[in-house]
């Protein structure tokens, strides 16, 4: 059994706004070494202003509220689109709530909604996940 | 244009030994704090067999295969305009610190929008432990700016 209702919110997650020692750990830990991430003359040379931050990283902040909230064993399906880009800086707030619960191969889930966004409000990730009830 | 003819095309598979300090240099990375991410005492006191890798560590799987992104050779892309478009991961099993897990990715699709300025390239992977059992399923969408 479990206490997962249709409406519940996720308990939101902030993080410490977004480093260059933040991508430089992160581009190191994943094995993503793009360096548009973490080489600002290449970043200029690409047309950017300067390094931004891995869409996964953004992703992990996400995958974090999702198992801070239930355990990683009940975590069925998680995806999200990239909406837009997470700058230095940038302070990320991760959020969601369950908007159904469905039936899939026989198993009760929840299905949630999901986001990260920026402290202006513009949505960085927008996406959703399968937890098992 | 990208070349469509490379829809289907299936990347020699691979596979990655998952090492506990790398996990835990990982969750350091993405600021997670919960013990079983990095500790195996917390891991195995919590149910697990090893440290846990968390949601989204097939991503890097994939990172670590004998070619960084080799899509980018494929088809011929400039890396400094290549963006994620989307992720989406299925859990089957789970991976563990100490596992084998083995690749295989293909590329599912690629169309473009906007008359050809921006163009999508669809990949979807599977892993599979030591064990022949399958663990995850991810799917990738990359953006390219023409």
């Amino acid at each position: 059994m479990s206490d997962i209702n249709v409406g519940d919110k996720i308990p939101a997650l902030e993080l410490p706004s977004i480093t260059r020692t933040t991508l430089a750990l992160y581009a190191g830990a994943s094995g993503d070494h793009n360096p548009a991430h973490i080489d600002i003359d290449f970043a200029k040379m690409a047309g950017m202003p300067d390094v931004f931050a891995h869409g996964m990283l953004s992703m992990a902040y996400l995958g974090r509220m999702l198992t801070n909230w239930q355990p990683q064993a009940k975590l069925r399906r998680f995806s999200n689109r990239f909406a837009a880009i997470t700058h230095l800086q940038d302070v990320i707030t991760c959020q969601g709530r369950v908007v159904e619960l469905i039936e899939q191969d026989g198993e009760p889930l929840a299905r949630c909604e999901i986001q990260a966004a920026k402290a202006t409000g513009e949505q960085t990730l927008i996406g959703e996940a399968l937890v098992a009830l | 244009m990208l070349d469509r003819s490379k829809i289907g095309h299936q990347f020699p598979s691979f596979t990655v030994d998952i090492e506990r300090g790398r996990l835990r240099f990982f969750a350091k990375a993405i600021g997670e704090m919960n013990p079983i991410y990095s500790d195996e005492a917390a891991a195995k006191a919590a149910g697990h067999r090893a440290i846990p890798a968390p949601p989204t560590y097939m991503f890097s799987v994939d990172l670590d295969g004998p070619e960084l992104l080799p899509i980018l050779g494929l088809l011929d892309l400039d890396i400094g305009r290549v963006l994620h478009g989307s992720q989406e991961f299925d859990y089957l099993g789970q991976i563990y610190a100490g596992d084998s897990i083995t690749q295989q990715c293909k590329i599912v699709d690629i169309y473009d929008k906007k008359g050809g300025a921006l163009e999508f390239v669809v990949q979807e992977s599977s892993y599979t432990n030591q064990d022949g059992e399958l663990v995850g399923r991810a799917r990738q969408t990359l953006v390219y700016r023409n």
